[in-house]
């Protein structure tokens, strides 16, 4: 936590200077990357913070997590070619991963080709969900146990921006490896996309047929930025050394989201998600077919602007509302109604010194409720840090 | 200096926060006397630890990585017997088997004699036989108390045992004699009658001790294979040796044992209101209607290598004996000394708190088909017919009482 707080310090004073301000794709609206052409530009960002949480008056005490150290590497090639990279250190070396390293081709102003290890564009989050742009420290449920955040994965598409009408549209249109069978069968017991991620889908499809995934928004300066995207495909092994194992199983993932700034002091920042999953019944019903969640965020910039020293300061309070059903429908044989779903709100305050660094105190209260449906309640604090650098 | 002083500011708030008394923000402890699950008290730590490790092997989900199925009921021992508790109708067990006369198969050959519902991926579920021609479903049991009851003296249990009704108050309380397993080593609580010994577990009475439990439930309901139960299930349609992949036994004794020692652990069910009027007045009417003949609440273990189990008083409200329940219980099917109708006097312990695992709702009897403790009363026949009179003849305040009191066990 201390060096934590040291690099932030450190790159908060470089930063101060700098111009965060420029419109781009949310992958590329990073500190580190300064203009559009130039030599290879090297950054990251960390997040740490304190838990200290209780489930029915249970609690594992204070504890404290290095949640994430990512280095970017990114180099404008031409000015038509750029190469982006990210490497995530989690909870230390515990989990290391290349999560971005793709290579952007721009053809035309508004048309551009884009292949390698690529974030997934499926709602919002999972594109724009660095640490140090968040007021909370947790990432929302239904982007993780929805939408398989952070999801990247190797494969090629096209992407763009377009203007019409004083509003910009951006879409996007990507071939994937794709998702693999963990998605039941893992360790959690149920119907998990996240489970069925795997680092050997990036050197190999499981079945042979790419997943797709398409997402298109669209921006009005004063009505705000509303997106629509699907993912999907088969997520099974059903062909093997030439012969049927299994019938093709699909998985379709939509998403909605929409954000928005009211008199440049209140955000709000949603989205909803639904999963539809051609689960085998023989899995048994705790696997659900049908999923959905959402999140809804309300910040409230309570002062931001100049304080003290400080250009560019914001300070916010916000609040979080959350929900995730992860096995909706009924039991086959009692037809009485599946739980396993989780409530979630919580709330807080996090100061921003600069744009891209923060420093927040959260108090988070979930209702989880397991498959026949008791409750159990997990409440906490949390405080924590994060910035670019 | 501002910037350092904003964070001096917020390091020293997110300190003050910590020392000050968080607890209060935070979900309470529902009490002790509100839950099922706990371990029992004053273990030392040593067994804590051993708890803790049961426990976490109690929760785990198996995948078909660590040899679940490949033919299975549920991926892990929590799925049914959530916190310890019932389970609900979702999760009933069918069991089957051919009828022919008063002869049994079991169909061993053939996948019985449990159905397994479920399977992993690419493999096809069991299909139940088209020989077999009887089939009953069982809800999960409660789990907890089950050291105590692992823990009785034989003599205790027979103590009470009067199969020719001798007594002549029309209850005649059998013991459930079985032949035990190949590797089944008698305890001084143990005792003998022509090489069979009296079993105490399953809601017929079918199992001698704990461990042929936790083994039969690993590999039937899980597909977990283990030293006790060794050969993994498969689907007889697909073909005889069509197993997983993975080596058996799929755990190792270690993990075994570690589950069983749980289970022992595991604290009774606490009792509540204990002391409230109706409470004690429907304690007094549930003796008086004769209830206490099978439902019986004086119980004493011998001595365990456990302190905490060891002779120590309890009240699981039941005698471990079989009784014919009549007609409106009678399942149709047989399972080790048990007639199809009858049954091991089911512990009435926990019994007020199994809406808390199964959420919300009440489920009782061996099937869930009662939602009230009226209701499972009224299905008692055969030996208990007299008891379910009496109790139907009570005034609607003094029933009342009676479900209070069974409600506070």
């Amino acid at each position: 936590m201390l060096y934590l707080l040291l690099l932030i310090i450190y790159s908060s004073s470089v930063f101060a200077q700098g111009d965060t301000s420029i419109a781009r794709e949310a992958i590329y609206n990073r500190p580190f990357i300064g203009g559009n052409t130039g030599n290879m530009a090297s950054g990251g960002y960390a997040e740490g913070n304190t838990n200290y949480f209780a489930t029915d008056g249970v609690s594992e005490g204070f504890s404290m997590e290095l949640r994430r150290f990512n280095l970017f590497l990114y180099s404008p090639v031409t000015s038509h070619i750029k190469f982006l990279s990210e490497l995530e250190f989690e909870h230390g070396t515990e989990e290391i991963n290349i999560e971005t390293a793709m290579i952007d081709f721009r053809i035309f102003p508004d048309f551009s080709f884009r292949g390698g290890i690529l974030l997934t564009p499926v709602g919002d989050f999972n594109i724009n969900h660095d640490s140090p742009k968040w007021d909370m420290i947790n990432r929302p449920l239904a982007a993780t146990d929805i939408v398989p955040s952070t999801l990247s994965e190797v494969g090629f598409g096209i992407f763009g921006n377009l203007f019409p009408w004083n509003a910009r549209i951006t879409y996007y249109l990507y071939l994937l490896n794709g998702l693999g069978e963990n998605v039941i069968h893992n360790e959690e017991g149920k119907t998990l996309l996240r489970a069925g991620k795997s680092g050997e889908m990036l050197g190999e499809d499981n079945n042979g047929v790419p997943m797709g995934n398409a997402r298109i928004s669209i921006n009005f300066p004063l009505l705000g930025e509303l997106g629509i995207s699907w993912y999907g495909g088969a997520y099974n092994t059903f062909k093997k050394d030439g012969l049927d194992i299994d019938k093709k199983r699909n998985l379709h993932l939509g998403s909605l989201y929409y954000q928005r700034e009211f008199f440049q002091r209140v955000t709000l920042n949603g989205e909803v998600s639904r999963v539809w999953i051609d689960v085998p019944a023989e899995a048994g019903e705790n696997y659900g077919n049908r999923q959905w969640g959402y999140f809804l965020d309300m910040i409230f910039a309570v002062k931001k602007g100049k304080m003290g020293r400080l250009e560019n300061a914001r300070l916010n309070i916000f609040m979080r509302s959350e929900f995730v059903d992860f096995n909706e429908g009924k039991f086959i044989l009692s037809r009485e109604h599946k739980f396993d779903e989780l409530y979630a709100l919580s709330g807080g305050i996090s100061f921003f010194p600069i744009p891209g660094t923060v420093l927040r105190m959260n108090y988070r209260w979930h209702w989880e409720y397991d498959l026949p449906g008791n409750l159990s309640r997990t409440g906490g604090f949390q405080v924590g840090l994060a910035s670019y650098f | 200096m501002v910037y350092f002083r904003t964070i001096n500011a917020w390091v020293g708030l997110a300190l003050l926060l910590a020392l000050s008394s968080c607890e209060k923000f935070l979900p309470p402890d529902p009490g002790g006397e509100n839950v099922l699950e706990g371990p029992l008290d004053g273990l030392t730590p040593s067994q804590n630890n051993q708890f803790l490790k049961g426990d976490a092997l109690f929760s785990k989900i198996y995948t078909p990585q660590e040899g679940l199925g490949p033919i299975f009921i549920q991926n892990s021992c929590v799925g049914c017997h959530t916190v310890g508790g019932k389970g609900i109708p979702a999760n009933l067990v069918t069991r089957f088997a051919f009828k022919n006369g008063n002869n049994y198969d079991y169909l061993l050959e053939e996948g019985g004699p449990q159905h397994q519902t479920n399977a992993i991926s690419n493999y096809s579920t069991e299909l139940i036989p088209e020989k077999a021609n009887v089939f009953t479903k069982r809800l999960p049991p409660a789990v907890t108390g089950f050291g105590y009851i692992a823990a009785i003296h034989d003599s205790l249990i027979l103590s009470w045992e009067d199969s020719s009704d001798t007594n002549s108050d029309g209850i005649s309380g059998r013991a459930s004699y079985v032949i035990p397993r190949n590797n089944f080593t008698p305890q001084l609580i143990h005792i003998e009658r022509d090489g069979k010994y009296l079993a105490r577990f399953g809601k017929k009475a079918s199992k001698i001790r704990l461990i042929d439990q936790v083994a039969f439930a690993l590999k039937e309901d899980i597909g977990i294979t283990n030293d006790f139960e060794p050969y993994d299930l498969y689907n007889y349609k697909t073909g005889v040796q069509s197993v997983d992949a993975i080596a058996d036994p799929e755990v190792t004794s270690a993990v075994l044992q570690n589950l069983v020692f749980y289970l022992r652990t595991l604290k009774s069910p606490p009792r509540r209101n204990e002391n409230d009027p109706d409470v004690l007045a429907g304690e007094q009417l549930f003796s008086a209607i004769g209830c206490i003949s099978c439902h019986r609440p004086s119980f004493k273990t011998a001595k365990s290598d456990i302190e905490q189990l060891s002779e120590k008083e309890f009240a699981p409200y039941s005698d471990f004996l079989l009784h014919d329940m009549g007609a409106g219980l009678d399942d149709g099917f047989t399972e080790g000394a048990a007639t199809s109708f009858e049954w091991r006097t089911a512990p009435l312990w926990g019994i007020g708190l199994a809406s808390s695992s199964q959420g919300g709702k009440k489920y009782f009897l061996h099937d869930g088909r009662a939602s009230s403790i009226e209701e499972a009363v009224s299905y008692h026949g055969g030996e208990a017919a007299s008891r379910k009179n009496a109790f139907l003849k009570l005034s609607p305040e003094d029933k009342e009482k009676v479900v209070k009191f069974v409600e506070s066990l």
